[in-house]
């Protein structure tokens, strides 16, 4: 597939991220992690992201590293498990993955518990020498949806898409993204929003698929388009930006 | 005429640009002159801080049981006059404020690390959060919300990044300890790299709570 333009998105999130979604996604036990299920699941991701040639950190790399050593280590029997010199006898391979996750999640805690208190402060006015305007430079952040519930939906649909019949592997047309960009707003012309997955109805191949979501990503980024999710895990809405 | 200590220490609050500390206030009625009318501000020369204090709590209760449209505040290490969220629609219409940008969750993660483990150098930072810091190290210097407050003696001299005044403010804290997880996650640095020393050779994954691992570190010093 050859891009127009790269779609430069920087996932400010990183692995730990990642994971911390999977767990909730999965719904298993952060301080029991099911390593198979999890790494599976963190590899399918890490392909999906490279697919859409996002920028993926170094470190989703070497923790898809980190995640296949734990994993072979747990495969070994018990008496076998420990070799590492480094760590006392009868020691669990993902205590220190999990040590660190548990960590970091208290710090997401109190973040989100900070957000709560930025909310409750916008409401309340004090007199002021000089009107603080405090105007964000630069980024747009990926607000209300994240950036894995997004890939996490562009797998739905190319999943669903792949079942079809009519699905194409190898495109018969070239789409480029800036086509698709056009296209998109082309259809919210005289509405205000629509749901993820009809953003792809017409979508017959995967790499028209593709650009599709890359054309989104680009709209979001620019912000002239938001998206909202309901439910954890709920169906995604694309909504116009006026 | 005798005025109350309790109207002066509210019109001085009213008046002001930003938090007023006790200490400030106590200053301000010992320094205060009327030079016309010298016994008005006299019998206030002396008022202690901790008078100060007591009647900022009483002037609190008594603008809340009175449902005034305003309130005062502790926050940023002092005490500010501020309007109730009630109002706040017609508030935002006179001041035709541009509504700051929220921060971005990336932003509020690295600013919880920041503010809990102060100071910190952006290489402890990113280990926590798993990956690099830099683009949200550089937005949240810019928004005057965190501050480089030295250096590590570490190989490398790396800079040390604390929180501002500006980031009590923001979030309406009193100080450090308000924040959220406070108790559990504020740790000092050097007491943290005692306790993880300590925490290897447990054998079950646990929370390492911030009491413990402050504890250990102090039994360890004696």
């Amino acid at each position: 597939m050859e891009a127009d333009y790269r779609v430069k998105l920087e996932v400010f999130e990183g692995p730990l991220d990642l994971l911390l979604y999977l767990i909730k996604k999965e719904e298993v036990d952060i301080y029991d992690i099911p390593i198979e299920n999890i790494t599976n699941q963190y590899m399918e991701y890490l392909t999906i992201m490279q697919m859409l040639n996002l920028e993926v950190a170094g470190e989703f790399l070497v923790m898809a590293a980190t995640l296949m050593y734990i994993k072979s280590r747990m495969l070994l029997p018990a008496d076998q498990q420990v070799t590492d010199t480094e760590e006392e006898g009868g020691e669990d391979p993902r205590w220190e993955l999990i040590r660190q996750l548990v960590e970091y999640k208290k710090f997401k805690d109190a973040a989100l518990q900070l957000s709560r208190r930025e909310e409750e402060q916008s409401n309340i006015f004090a007199r002021r020498g000089d009107v603080g305007i405090e105007v964000e430079a630069g980024r747009a952040p990926l607000a209300e949806v994240s950036i894995f519930d997004l890939i996490n939906a562009f797998s739905d649909v190319l999943k669903k898409a792949s079942a079809r019949d009519d699905f194409h592997e190898i495109a018969e047309e070239k789409f480029t993204v800036s086509d698709k960009i056009e296209e998109i707003l082309y259809t919210l012309r005289n509405r205000t929003e629509m749901l993820f997955s009809e953003v792809f109805a017409q979508a017959s191949s995967r790499t028209e698929i593709v650009v599709t979501f890359l054309a989104l990503l680009e709209l979001i980024r620019l912000k002239r388009l938001k998206v909202r999710q309901d439910q954890a895990f709920g169906e995604i809405h694309v909504i116009k930006v006026t | 005429m005798q005025l109350e200590l309790k109207k002066i220490v509210e019109a001085l609050l009213f008046a002001a640009e930003r938090p007023l500390t006790t200490k400030e206030v106590r200053q301000i009625l010992a320094e205060a002159t009327d030079e016309e009318n010298p016994g008005v501000t006299e019998p206030f020369r002396n008022v202690r801080e901790a008078q100060v204090a007591a009647t900022l709590e009483e002037l609190k209760v008594e603008l809340d049981t009175e449902q005034h449209s305003y309130q005062v505040v502790e926050i940023a290490g002092g005490w500010r006059m501020v309007s109730r969220a009630e109002y706040a629609p017609w508030l935002k219409k006179l001041l035709d404020e541009a509504r700051p940008h929220r921060l971005s969750q990336p932003s509020l993660e690295t600013l919880s690390i920041i503010a809990l483990r102060q100071p910190i150098s952006r290489a402890d930072i990113a280990a926590i959060r798993g990956v690099e810091v830099d683009g949200v190290i550089k937005t949240l210097l810019e928004r005057d919300l965190i501050t480089i407050v030295g250096r590590s003696d570490v190989p490398g001299k790396p800079l040390l990044y604390g929180t501002t005044q500006r980031f009590l403010e923001h979030f309406g804290l009193r100080s450090v300890d308000d924040m959220p997880k406070a108790a559990e996650l504020r740790v000092q640095a050097a007491a943290l790299k005692t306790a993880e020393g300590e925490t290897q050779h447990s054998n079950t994954p646990s929370p390492q709570s911030a009491d413990e691992g402050q504890a250990t570190a102090a039994s360890q010093q004696d």
